[in-house]
Protein backbone atom coordinates (compact mmCIF):
# COMPACT_ATOMS: atom_id res chain seq x y z
CA UNK A 1 0.00 0.00 0.00
CA UNK A 2 1.28 3.42 -0.91
CA UNK A 3 0.33 5.81 1.89
CA UNK A 4 0.73 9.57 2.17
CA UNK A 5 0.68 11.05 5.66
CA UNK A 6 -0.02 14.78 5.95
CA UNK A 7 1.76 16.17 8.97
CA UNK A 8 1.83 19.55 10.67
CA UNK A 9 4.29 21.23 12.99
CA UNK A 10 2.60 23.10 15.82
CA UNK A 11 3.82 24.97 18.92
CA UNK A 12 4.70 22.61 21.77
CA UNK A 13 1.79 21.87 24.08
CA UNK A 14 3.08 23.77 27.07
CA UNK A 15 5.03 26.42 25.16
CA UNK A 16 4.25 29.92 26.43
CA UNK A 17 2.69 31.71 23.45
CA UNK A 18 2.67 35.44 22.82
CA UNK A 19 0.85 37.50 20.22
CA UNK A 20 2.98 39.20 17.58
CA UNK A 21 3.03 42.99 17.10
CA UNK A 22 0.00 43.10 14.81
CA UNK A 23 -1.95 40.56 16.94
CA UNK A 24 -2.65 38.71 13.72
CA UNK A 25 -0.65 35.65 14.75
CA UNK A 26 1.66 34.37 17.48
CA UNK A 27 5.33 35.13 17.82
CA UNK A 28 7.45 32.50 16.14
CA UNK A 29 10.11 32.18 18.84
CA UNK A 30 8.68 29.13 20.58
CA UNK A 31 9.48 25.44 20.56
CA UNK A 32 7.63 23.30 18.06
CA UNK A 33 6.59 19.68 17.86
CA UNK A 34 4.57 17.42 15.59
CA UNK A 35 0.79 17.78 15.83
CA UNK A 36 -0.08 14.83 18.03
CA UNK A 37 -2.90 13.34 15.93
CA UNK A 38 -0.53 13.42 12.93
CA UNK A 39 1.98 11.34 14.91
CA UNK A 40 -0.75 8.73 15.38
CA UNK A 41 -1.52 8.91 11.67
CA UNK A 42 2.14 8.29 10.85
CA UNK A 43 2.31 5.37 13.30
CA UNK A 44 -0.77 3.84 11.66
CA UNK A 45 0.77 4.16 8.19
CA UNK A 46 3.96 2.45 9.37
CA UNK A 47 1.95 -0.42 10.85
CA UNK A 48 -0.01 -0.80 7.61
CA UNK A 49 3.26 -0.89 5.68
CA UNK A 50 4.65 -3.51 8.05
CA UNK A 51 1.54 -5.63 7.49
CA UNK A 52 0.98 -5.19 3.77
CA UNK A 53 4.21 -3.83 2.34
CA UNK A 54 4.39 -0.67 0.28
CA UNK A 55 5.65 2.83 0.89
CA UNK A 56 5.01 5.63 3.36
CA UNK A 57 5.51 9.20 2.18
CA UNK A 58 5.17 12.16 4.53
CA UNK A 59 4.30 15.70 3.52
CA UNK A 60 4.19 19.01 5.33
CA UNK A 61 3.91 22.68 4.45
CA UNK A 62 5.61 25.46 6.37
CA UNK A 63 8.85 27.29 6.97
CA UNK A 64 12.27 25.63 7.17
CA UNK A 65 11.78 24.63 10.81
CA UNK A 66 8.89 22.33 9.86
CA UNK A 67 11.34 19.99 8.16
CA UNK A 68 12.00 18.62 11.66
CA UNK A 69 8.63 16.88 11.56
CA UNK A 70 9.62 15.15 8.31
CA UNK A 71 13.04 14.13 9.64
CA UNK A 72 11.45 12.52 12.68
CA UNK A 73 8.97 10.69 10.46
CA UNK A 74 11.75 9.39 8.24
CA UNK A 75 13.65 8.28 11.34
CA UNK A 76 10.59 6.32 12.48
CA UNK A 77 10.37 4.51 9.15
CA UNK A 78 8.77 6.67 6.48
CA UNK A 79 10.43 6.19 3.09
CA UNK A 80 10.54 9.69 1.69
CA UNK A 81 9.25 13.17 2.35
CA UNK A 82 7.79 16.17 0.54
CA UNK A 83 8.30 19.64 2.00
CA UNK A 84 6.29 22.59 0.72
CA UNK A 85 8.75 25.05 2.13
CA UNK A 86 7.82 28.71 2.50
CA UNK A 87 6.76 31.01 5.34
CA UNK A 88 3.71 31.88 3.25
CA UNK A 89 2.24 28.42 3.81
CA UNK A 90 1.62 29.25 7.47
CA UNK A 91 -1.04 31.80 6.59
CA UNK A 92 -3.02 29.63 4.20
CA UNK A 93 -6.49 28.49 5.21
CA UNK A 94 -7.40 24.78 5.13
CA UNK A 95 -8.85 25.05 1.62
CA UNK A 96 -5.62 26.46 0.20
CA UNK A 97 -3.44 24.06 2.17
CA UNK A 98 -5.39 21.15 0.74
CA UNK A 99 -5.10 22.63 -2.76
CA UNK A 100 -1.34 23.03 -2.34
CA UNK A 101 -1.00 19.42 -1.20
CA UNK A 102 -3.15 18.17 -4.09
CA UNK A 103 -0.96 20.06 -6.54
CA UNK A 104 2.26 18.75 -4.97
CA UNK A 105 1.14 15.11 -5.26
CA UNK A 106 -0.50 15.24 -8.67
CA UNK A 107 2.00 12.86 -10.25
CA UNK A 108 1.84 10.30 -7.43
CA UNK A 109 -0.51 7.33 -7.10
CA UNK A 110 -1.37 6.85 -3.46
CA UNK A 111 -3.81 4.20 -2.16
CA UNK A 112 -4.41 6.00 1.10
CA UNK A 113 -3.93 9.49 2.45
CA UNK A 114 -3.94 10.00 6.22
CA UNK A 115 -4.22 13.20 8.19
CA UNK A 116 -4.61 13.67 11.91
CA UNK A 117 -8.24 14.41 12.74
CA UNK A 118 -7.42 18.02 13.58
CA UNK A 119 -4.51 20.27 14.47
CA UNK A 120 -3.72 21.52 17.95
CA UNK A 121 -3.20 25.10 16.76
CA UNK A 122 -6.23 25.78 14.52
CA UNK A 123 -8.42 22.88 15.56
CA UNK A 124 -10.50 23.10 12.35
CA UNK A 125 -10.59 19.40 11.47
CA UNK A 126 -11.04 20.18 7.77
CA UNK A 127 -7.91 19.73 5.67
CA UNK A 128 -8.27 15.96 5.16
CA UNK A 129 -11.95 16.16 4.20
CA UNK A 130 -11.30 19.05 1.82
CA UNK A 131 -8.43 17.13 0.22
CA UNK A 132 -10.70 14.12 -0.37
CA UNK A 133 -13.25 16.31 -2.15
CA UNK A 134 -10.55 17.98 -4.28
CA UNK A 135 -9.20 14.57 -5.32
CA UNK A 136 -12.68 13.12 -5.84
CA UNK A 137 -11.91 10.34 -3.32
CA UNK A 138 -14.16 8.81 -0.64
CA UNK A 139 -13.19 9.63 2.93
CA UNK A 140 -13.96 8.84 6.55
CA UNK A 141 -13.06 10.76 9.69
CA UNK A 142 -12.02 10.12 13.28
CA UNK A 143 -10.76 6.64 12.52
CA UNK A 144 -9.71 4.17 15.21
CA UNK A 145 -9.00 1.07 13.13
CA UNK A 146 -8.14 0.18 9.53
CA UNK A 147 -8.27 -3.26 7.95
CA UNK A 148 -7.60 -4.29 4.38
CA UNK A 149 -10.46 -6.12 2.64
CA UNK A 150 -10.99 -7.60 -0.82
CA UNK A 151 -12.90 -4.53 -1.93
CA UNK A 152 -10.74 -1.91 -0.25
CA UNK A 153 -10.71 -1.22 3.47
CA UNK A 154 -12.93 -1.53 6.52
CA UNK A 155 -12.49 1.32 8.98
CA UNK A 156 -13.84 1.93 12.47
CA UNK A 157 -15.27 5.41 12.88
CA UNK A 158 -15.46 6.91 16.34
CA UNK A 159 -18.73 8.66 17.16
CA UNK A 160 -19.68 10.61 20.26
CA UNK A 161 -20.56 9.15 23.67
CA UNK A 162 -18.69 5.88 23.23
CA UNK A 163 -20.37 4.82 19.99
CA UNK A 164 -18.52 3.41 16.97
CA UNK A 165 -19.31 2.35 13.42
CA UNK A 166 -17.58 0.15 10.87
CA UNK A 167 -17.55 1.43 7.29
CA UNK A 168 -16.49 -0.44 4.15
CA UNK A 169 -14.77 1.78 1.61
CA UNK A 170 -13.07 1.42 -1.75
CA UNK A 171 -9.54 2.65 -2.41
CA UNK A 172 -8.07 5.15 -2.89
CA UNK A 173 -9.43 7.00 0.12
CA UNK A 174 -8.60 9.74 2.63
CA UNK A 175 -8.84 8.98 6.35
CA UNK A 176 -8.51 11.37 9.29
CA UNK A 177 -6.98 9.53 12.20
CA UNK A 178 -7.99 9.78 15.87
CA UNK A 179 -5.44 9.99 18.68
CA UNK A 180 -5.07 6.76 20.57
CA UNK A 181 -5.59 4.50 17.54
CA UNK A 182 -2.26 2.89 18.38
CA UNK A 183 0.82 3.38 20.57
CA UNK A 184 3.50 5.64 19.15
CA UNK A 185 6.94 4.16 18.51
CA UNK A 186 10.22 5.91 19.22
CA UNK A 187 12.75 6.41 16.43
CA UNK A 188 15.67 4.00 16.85
CA UNK A 189 19.29 5.08 16.49
CA UNK A 190 19.51 3.06 13.29
CA UNK A 191 16.36 4.76 12.05
CA UNK A 192 17.78 8.20 12.75
CA UNK A 193 20.95 7.26 10.87
CA UNK A 194 19.05 5.85 7.91
CA UNK A 195 16.85 8.93 7.75
CA UNK A 196 19.80 11.05 6.66
CA UNK A 197 19.84 9.23 3.32
CA UNK A 198 16.13 9.33 2.64
CA UNK A 199 14.99 11.89 0.05
CA UNK A 200 13.14 15.07 0.99
CA UNK A 201 11.66 16.68 -2.09
CA UNK A 202 11.38 20.44 -1.71
CA UNK A 203 8.39 22.09 -3.33
CA UNK A 204 8.69 25.87 -3.52
CA UNK A 205 5.62 28.09 -3.31
CA UNK A 206 6.00 28.96 -7.00
CA UNK A 207 5.36 25.35 -7.99
CA UNK A 208 1.89 25.28 -6.42
CA UNK A 209 1.07 28.99 -6.66
CA UNK A 210 -1.32 28.55 -9.59
CA UNK A 211 -3.36 26.03 -7.60
CA UNK A 212 -4.04 28.28 -4.63
CA UNK A 213 -6.04 31.46 -4.41
CA UNK A 214 -6.91 34.05 -1.79
CA UNK A 215 -8.06 32.73 1.57
CA UNK A 216 -11.84 32.40 1.81
CA UNK A 217 -11.81 33.41 5.45
CA UNK A 218 -9.74 35.83 7.48
CA UNK A 219 -8.58 35.96 11.08
CA UNK A 220 -9.40 39.57 11.88
CA UNK A 221 -7.75 39.45 15.27
CA UNK A 222 -6.21 37.06 17.77
CA UNK A 223 -6.45 37.86 21.46
CA UNK A 224 -6.25 36.49 24.94
CA UNK A 225 -9.77 35.30 25.71
CA UNK A 226 -11.76 37.44 28.06
CA UNK A 227 -12.42 35.51 31.17
CA UNK A 228 -16.06 35.25 32.04
CA UNK A 229 -15.45 33.05 35.05
CA UNK A 230 -14.30 34.43 38.37
CA UNK A 231 -11.50 32.16 39.52
CA UNK A 232 -10.38 32.08 43.12
CA UNK A 233 -6.76 31.02 43.57
CA UNK A 234 -6.08 28.79 46.53
CA UNK A 235 -2.53 29.29 47.78
CA UNK A 236 -0.17 28.27 50.56
CA UNK A 237 1.62 25.11 51.57
CA UNK A 238 0.06 21.84 50.40
CA UNK A 239 -1.41 21.33 53.88
CA UNK A 240 -2.86 24.85 53.90
CA UNK A 241 -4.29 24.35 50.41
CA UNK A 242 -5.85 21.05 51.47
CA UNK A 243 -7.52 22.71 54.47
CA UNK A 244 -8.76 25.66 52.38
CA UNK A 245 -10.17 23.32 49.74
CA UNK A 246 -12.04 21.26 52.32
CA UNK A 247 -13.41 24.49 53.73
CA UNK A 248 -14.72 25.42 50.26
CA UNK A 249 -16.12 21.95 49.69
CA UNK A 250 -17.99 22.06 52.94
CA UNK A 251 -19.14 25.66 53.25
CA UNK A 252 -19.36 27.00 49.71
CA UNK A 253 -19.98 23.99 47.51
CA UNK A 254 -21.77 21.96 50.20
CA UNK A 255 -20.54 18.62 48.95
CA UNK A 256 -19.04 17.49 52.26
CA UNK B 1 -35.74 40.27 0.49
CA UNK B 2 -33.70 39.87 3.66
CA UNK B 3 -30.94 37.30 3.68
CA UNK B 4 -31.61 33.87 5.14
CA UNK B 5 -29.92 31.98 7.92
CA UNK B 6 -30.41 28.24 7.56
CA UNK B 7 -29.92 25.93 10.54
CA UNK B 8 -29.34 22.33 9.49
CA UNK B 9 -30.32 20.21 12.48
CA UNK B 10 -28.96 16.74 13.13
CA UNK B 11 -30.87 13.53 13.51
CA UNK B 12 -29.93 9.88 13.82
CA UNK B 13 -32.35 7.02 13.32
CA UNK B 14 -35.37 9.26 13.64
CA UNK B 15 -34.26 11.11 16.78
CA UNK B 16 -33.18 14.74 16.83
CA UNK B 17 -29.73 15.34 18.29
CA UNK B 18 -30.48 17.70 21.21
CA UNK B 19 -27.48 19.85 20.40
CA UNK B 20 -29.52 21.07 17.41
CA UNK B 21 -31.57 23.27 19.79
CA UNK B 22 -28.34 25.10 20.62
CA UNK B 23 -27.86 25.84 16.92
CA UNK B 24 -31.44 27.14 16.71
CA UNK B 25 -30.69 29.46 19.65
CA UNK B 26 -27.59 30.66 17.81
CA UNK B 27 -29.59 31.21 14.63
CA UNK B 28 -32.24 33.18 16.52
CA UNK B 29 -29.55 35.37 18.10
CA UNK B 30 -27.89 36.11 14.76
CA UNK B 31 -31.28 36.77 13.13
CA UNK B 32 -32.14 39.24 15.90
CA UNK B 33 -28.85 41.09 15.39
CA UNK B 34 -28.81 41.14 11.58
CA UNK B 35 -32.51 41.24 10.77
CA UNK B 36 -32.10 38.19 8.54
CA UNK B 37 -34.74 35.48 8.24
CA UNK B 38 -34.21 32.24 10.15
CA UNK B 39 -35.13 28.90 8.59
CA UNK B 40 -34.25 25.32 9.40
CA UNK B 41 -33.75 22.07 7.52
CA UNK B 42 -33.88 18.41 8.52
CA UNK B 43 -32.00 15.96 6.33
CA UNK B 44 -32.81 12.26 6.08
CA UNK B 45 -34.93 9.57 4.50
CA UNK B 46 -38.23 10.36 6.16
CA UNK B 47 -38.08 13.27 8.57
CA UNK B 48 -41.45 15.01 8.63
CA UNK B 49 -42.06 14.11 12.29
CA UNK B 50 -38.75 15.71 13.22
CA UNK B 51 -39.53 18.72 11.07
CA UNK B 52 -42.72 19.21 13.08
CA UNK B 53 -40.63 19.26 16.28
CA UNK B 54 -38.37 21.93 14.80
CA UNK B 55 -41.36 23.90 13.50
CA UNK B 56 -42.50 24.40 17.09
CA UNK B 57 -39.53 26.76 17.54
CA UNK B 58 -39.55 30.33 16.32
CA UNK B 59 -38.32 29.91 12.77
CA UNK B 60 -39.86 31.21 9.55
CA UNK B 61 -39.95 27.83 7.80
CA UNK B 62 -38.68 24.26 8.11
CA UNK B 63 -37.57 22.17 5.12
CA UNK B 64 -37.45 18.40 4.94
CA UNK B 65 -34.57 17.47 2.64
CA UNK B 66 -35.38 13.88 1.83
CA UNK B 67 -34.16 10.91 -0.16
CA UNK B 68 -34.14 7.22 0.77
CA UNK B 69 -30.41 7.33 0.03
CA UNK B 70 -29.87 9.64 3.02
CA UNK B 71 -30.33 6.73 5.41
CA UNK B 72 -27.90 5.58 6.72
CA UNK B 73 -25.73 8.68 6.92
CA UNK B 74 -22.86 8.90 4.44
CA UNK B 75 -20.81 12.00 3.63
CA UNK B 76 -21.34 11.50 -0.12
CA UNK B 77 -25.14 11.51 0.22
CA UNK B 78 -25.33 14.38 2.69
CA UNK B 79 -22.94 16.58 0.71
CA UNK B 80 -24.75 15.86 -2.55
CA UNK B 81 -28.22 16.44 -1.08
CA UNK B 82 -27.31 19.67 0.69
CA UNK B 83 -25.38 20.99 -2.31
CA UNK B 84 -28.52 20.49 -4.43
CA UNK B 85 -30.73 22.18 -1.83
CA UNK B 86 -28.39 25.07 -1.03
CA UNK B 87 -27.69 25.84 -4.68
CA UNK B 88 -31.41 26.43 -5.18
CA UNK B 89 -32.12 28.05 -1.82
CA UNK B 90 -29.01 30.28 -1.63
CA UNK B 91 -29.03 31.11 2.08
CA UNK B 92 -26.51 33.68 3.28
CA UNK B 93 -25.45 31.71 6.33
CA UNK B 94 -25.66 27.98 7.08
CA UNK B 95 -25.34 26.94 10.74
CA UNK B 96 -24.70 23.46 12.11
CA UNK B 97 -23.62 22.00 15.44
CA UNK B 98 -19.95 20.92 15.48
CA UNK B 99 -20.75 17.24 15.86
CA UNK B 100 -18.63 14.33 14.61
CA UNK B 101 -21.13 13.83 11.79
CA UNK B 102 -21.08 17.46 10.70
CA UNK B 103 -17.26 17.42 10.74
CA UNK B 104 -17.46 14.40 8.46
CA UNK B 105 -19.35 16.13 5.65
CA UNK B 106 -19.54 19.92 5.94
CA UNK B 107 -15.96 20.62 4.73
CA UNK B 108 -16.74 18.38 1.74
CA UNK B 109 -20.02 20.19 1.07
CA UNK B 110 -18.41 23.62 1.31
CA UNK B 111 -15.51 22.63 -0.95
CA UNK B 112 -17.91 21.18 -3.53
CA UNK B 113 -19.60 24.58 -3.59
CA UNK B 114 -16.30 26.49 -3.66
CA UNK B 115 -16.98 27.86 -0.18
CA UNK B 116 -15.51 27.62 3.31
CA UNK B 117 -16.44 26.62 6.86
CA UNK B 118 -15.54 28.48 10.04
CA UNK B 119 -15.75 25.57 12.43
CA UNK B 120 -16.07 25.00 16.17
CA UNK B 121 -17.16 28.55 16.94
CA UNK B 122 -18.05 29.65 20.45
CA UNK B 123 -19.85 32.86 19.58
CA UNK B 124 -20.36 35.65 17.09
CA UNK B 125 -20.07 39.42 16.85
CA UNK B 126 -21.78 41.93 14.59
CA UNK B 127 -19.46 44.90 14.14
CA UNK B 128 -20.01 47.67 11.62
CA UNK B 129 -22.43 45.50 9.68
CA UNK B 130 -19.88 42.66 9.48
CA UNK B 131 -20.37 39.23 11.02
CA UNK B 132 -17.41 37.82 12.91
CA UNK B 133 -17.25 34.34 14.35
CA UNK B 134 -15.24 33.68 17.48
CA UNK B 135 -13.32 30.48 17.92
CA UNK B 136 -10.61 29.13 20.18
CA UNK B 137 -7.10 28.65 18.88
CA UNK B 138 -4.03 26.92 20.31
CA UNK B 139 -6.17 24.72 22.55
CA UNK B 140 -7.93 27.69 24.09
CA UNK B 141 -4.88 29.85 24.80
CA UNK B 142 -6.15 32.46 22.34
CA UNK B 143 -9.44 33.44 20.76
CA UNK B 144 -9.82 34.49 17.14
CA UNK B 145 -12.52 36.57 15.47
CA UNK B 146 -12.86 35.25 11.93
CA UNK B 147 -14.70 36.77 8.98
CA UNK B 148 -15.72 35.40 5.59
CA UNK B 149 -13.85 36.63 2.52
CA UNK B 150 -15.96 34.51 0.17
CA UNK B 151 -19.42 34.72 -1.36
CA UNK B 152 -22.41 33.15 0.36
CA UNK B 153 -23.39 30.62 1.45
CA UNK B 154 -21.19 30.96 4.51
CA UNK B 155 -20.83 27.80 6.63
CA UNK B 156 -20.41 27.97 10.41
CA UNK B 157 -20.39 25.19 13.00
CA UNK B 158 -20.90 25.92 16.70
CA UNK B 159 -19.22 24.11 19.58
CA UNK B 160 -21.34 22.04 21.99
CA UNK B 161 -22.45 24.27 24.82
CA UNK B 162 -21.67 27.56 23.05
CA UNK B 163 -25.38 28.35 23.15
CA UNK B 164 -28.15 27.12 25.43
CA UNK B 165 -30.55 24.68 23.85
CA UNK B 166 -33.18 25.50 26.46
CA UNK B 167 -33.11 29.12 25.35
CA UNK B 168 -34.39 28.33 21.86
CA UNK B 169 -37.50 30.47 21.59
CA UNK B 170 -40.74 28.62 20.92
CA UNK B 171 -43.08 29.75 18.18
CA UNK B 172 -46.50 31.24 18.79
CA UNK B 173 -47.75 28.91 16.10
CA UNK B 174 -45.99 26.18 14.14
CA UNK B 175 -43.85 27.23 11.19
CA UNK B 176 -44.78 25.95 7.73
CA UNK B 177 -42.96 22.81 6.62
CA UNK B 178 -41.85 22.51 3.01
CA UNK B 179 -40.82 19.16 1.51
CA UNK B 180 -37.78 19.12 -0.72
CA UNK B 181 -37.17 15.98 -2.72
CA UNK B 182 -33.57 15.18 -3.59
CA UNK B 183 -32.21 13.06 -6.40
CA UNK B 184 -28.98 11.21 -5.63
CA UNK B 185 -27.60 9.38 -8.66
CA UNK B 186 -26.31 5.81 -8.53
CA UNK B 187 -22.62 5.60 -7.79
CA UNK B 188 -22.50 8.80 -5.75
CA UNK B 189 -22.38 6.94 -2.43
CA UNK B 190 -19.11 5.08 -2.07
CA UNK B 191 -19.01 4.23 1.66
CA UNK B 192 -20.97 1.30 3.09
CA UNK B 193 -21.63 1.97 6.76
CA UNK B 194 -22.59 -0.80 9.18
CA UNK B 195 -24.72 -0.55 12.33
CA UNK B 196 -23.70 1.97 14.98
CA UNK B 197 -22.74 0.21 18.21
CA UNK B 198 -21.47 0.92 21.70
CA UNK B 199 -18.20 -0.79 22.51
CA UNK B 200 -17.73 -0.86 26.26
CA UNK B 201 -20.56 -2.22 28.29
CA UNK B 202 -21.00 0.95 30.25
CA UNK B 203 -20.27 0.01 33.83
CA UNK B 204 -20.61 3.54 35.14
CA UNK B 205 -22.87 6.37 34.05
CA UNK B 206 -20.80 9.40 34.90
CA UNK B 207 -23.67 11.71 33.98
CA UNK B 208 -25.35 10.65 37.24
CA UNK B 209 -22.36 11.36 39.48
CA UNK B 210 -22.59 14.41 41.76
CA UNK B 211 -18.85 14.53 42.32
CA UNK B 212 -16.26 13.62 39.72
CA UNK B 213 -12.51 13.41 40.31
CA UNK B 214 -10.81 13.45 36.92
CA UNK B 215 -7.19 12.83 35.94
CA UNK B 216 -5.15 13.93 32.97
CA UNK B 217 -1.63 13.47 31.73
CA UNK B 218 -0.25 15.20 34.81
CA UNK B 219 -0.75 11.91 36.66
CA UNK B 220 2.36 10.71 34.80
CA UNK B 221 2.12 6.98 35.52
CA UNK B 222 -0.61 4.40 35.84
CA UNK B 223 0.32 3.51 39.41
CA UNK B 224 -0.39 7.08 40.54
CA UNK B 225 -4.06 6.67 39.71
CA UNK B 226 -4.46 4.67 42.92
CA UNK B 227 -3.93 7.85 44.93
CA UNK B 228 -6.65 9.67 42.96
CA UNK B 229 -8.97 6.70 43.39
CA UNK B 230 -8.59 7.11 47.16
CA UNK B 231 -9.52 10.78 46.86
CA UNK B 232 -12.59 9.92 44.80
CA UNK B 233 -13.63 7.34 47.38
CA UNK B 234 -13.04 9.75 50.27
CA UNK B 235 -15.25 12.32 48.55
CA UNK B 236 -17.88 9.78 47.58
CA UNK B 237 -17.32 10.63 43.94
CA UNK B 238 -16.58 8.86 40.66
CA UNK B 239 -13.23 8.57 38.94
CA UNK B 240 -12.93 9.93 35.39
CA UNK B 241 -10.20 10.87 32.95
CA UNK B 242 -9.20 12.77 29.87
CA UNK B 243 -8.70 10.86 26.64
CA UNK B 244 -4.95 10.10 26.77
CA UNK B 245 -5.39 8.25 30.08
CA UNK B 246 -8.04 6.00 28.53
CA UNK B 247 -6.09 5.56 25.27
CA UNK B 248 -3.18 4.26 27.35
CA UNK B 249 -5.52 1.78 29.02
CA UNK B 250 -4.90 3.23 32.51
CA UNK B 251 -8.64 3.65 32.96
CA UNK B 252 -11.43 2.05 30.92
CA UNK B 253 -13.03 3.97 28.06
CA UNK B 254 -16.29 4.46 29.96
CA UNK B 255 -14.42 6.77 32.34
CA UNK B 256 -13.54 9.16 29.50
CA UNK B 257 -14.89 12.71 29.63
CA UNK B 258 -14.87 14.79 26.47
CA UNK B 259 -16.14 15.01 22.92
CA UNK B 260 -15.58 11.29 22.34
CA UNK B 261 -16.62 10.19 25.81
CA UNK B 262 -19.25 11.37 28.23
CA UNK B 263 -20.50 14.90 28.76
CA UNK B 264 -21.10 15.63 32.43
CA UNK B 265 -22.37 18.49 34.57
CA UNK B 266 -21.82 17.38 38.19
CA UNK B 267 -22.02 19.48 41.34
CA UNK B 268 -18.25 19.29 41.57
CA UNK B 269 -15.63 18.48 38.95
CA UNK B 270 -12.13 18.15 40.33
CA UNK B 271 -9.59 18.24 37.47
CA UNK B 272 -6.17 16.91 38.44
CA UNK B 273 -3.26 17.31 36.04
CA UNK B 274 -5.62 18.15 33.18
CA UNK B 275 -4.43 20.94 30.90
CA UNK B 276 -7.85 21.78 29.50
CA UNK B 277 -7.72 20.82 25.84
CA UNK B 278 -10.89 21.84 24.03
CA UNK B 279 -11.91 18.23 23.35
CA UNK B 280 -11.96 17.63 27.11
CA UNK B 281 -13.49 20.94 28.24
CA UNK B 282 -16.43 20.43 25.93
CA UNK B 283 -17.39 17.42 28.05
CA UNK B 284 -17.33 19.12 31.48
CA UNK B 285 -17.64 22.90 31.15
CA UNK B 286 -21.23 22.71 32.33
CA UNK B 287 -20.15 21.49 35.77
CA UNK B 288 -21.58 23.59 38.58
CA UNK B 289 -18.22 23.96 40.29
CA UNK B 290 -14.78 23.24 38.88
CA UNK B 291 -11.61 22.89 40.95
CA UNK B 292 -8.42 22.56 38.91
CA UNK B 293 -4.99 21.48 40.07
CA UNK B 294 -2.16 21.91 37.56
CA UNK B 295 1.46 22.95 37.87
CA UNK B 296 1.23 25.12 34.73
CA UNK B 297 -0.29 28.49 35.62
CA UNK B 298 -1.11 29.04 31.91
CA UNK B 299 -3.09 25.82 31.53
CA UNK B 300 -6.39 26.59 29.74
CA UNK B 301 -8.31 24.65 32.43
CA UNK B 302 -7.86 27.67 34.70
CA UNK B 303 -10.03 29.73 32.32
CA UNK B 304 -13.08 27.84 33.46
CA UNK B 305 -12.10 26.89 37.00
CA UNK B 306 -13.96 28.31 39.97
CA UNK B 307 -11.05 27.42 42.22
CA UNK B 308 -7.51 27.21 40.97
CA UNK B 309 -4.55 25.50 42.58
CA UNK B 310 -1.33 26.11 40.70
CA UNK B 311 0.84 23.39 42.10
CA UNK B 312 2.02 19.83 41.99
CA UNK B 313 -0.87 17.41 42.37
CA UNK B 314 1.42 14.84 44.02
CA UNK B 315 2.03 17.34 46.84
CA UNK B 316 -1.60 18.34 47.14
CA UNK B 317 -3.66 15.19 46.80
CA UNK B 318 -2.30 13.23 49.83
CA UNK B 319 -3.03 16.00 52.40
CA UNK B 320 -6.34 16.63 50.63
CA UNK B 321 -7.36 13.01 51.14
CA UNK B 322 -6.52 13.34 54.84
CA UNK B 323 -8.46 16.56 55.28
CA UNK B 324 -11.49 15.17 53.46
CA UNK B 325 -11.46 12.05 55.66
CA UNK B 326 -11.12 14.22 58.77
CA UNK B 327 -14.01 16.43 57.69
CA UNK B 328 -16.25 13.44 57.00
CA UNK B 329 -15.32 11.73 60.27
CA UNK B 330 -15.78 14.93 62.27
CA UNK B 331 -19.29 15.63 60.96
Amino acid sequence: MKILVCMKQVPQKDAPLKLNETAAWIRDDVSYEVNEPDAFALEESLRQKEKHGGEVVVITSGPARSQQVLREALAKGADRAIHLEDNAFVGLDAFNTAKAFAAAIKDEKFDLIFTGLQSDDYGYAQTGVILAELLGWPHATIIMQIEKTDTGIRVKRELEAGFFQFVDMPLPAVLTIQSGINKLRYATLIGIKQAKNKPIRKVPLAEVQSAIGGNLQKIERLYVPQKTKKTEHIEGTPNEIAKKLVDKLRNELRVL
Amino acid sequence: MPDTILVVVEQREGKLNRVSWETITAGQAIAATTGWTLEAAVVGASVSALAAEVAAKKVAKVYTVESPKLEPYTPDAFAAALKQFLTTKQPKLVLMPHTYQVRDFVPKLATAMGRTVISDCIGFKHEGGKLLFTRQMFQGKFAADVSFASDAPWFVTFQNGAFRGDKAEAAACAAPVEAVSIEIADGVIRNKPQEVFKEAKQAVDLTQAEIIVSVGRGIKEQKNIEMVKQLAEALGGELAASRPICDSGWLPMDRQIGSSGQTVAPKLYLALGISGAIQHIVGMKGSRAIIAVNKDSEAPIFEIADYAVVGNLFDIVPPLIEEVKKAKAGS
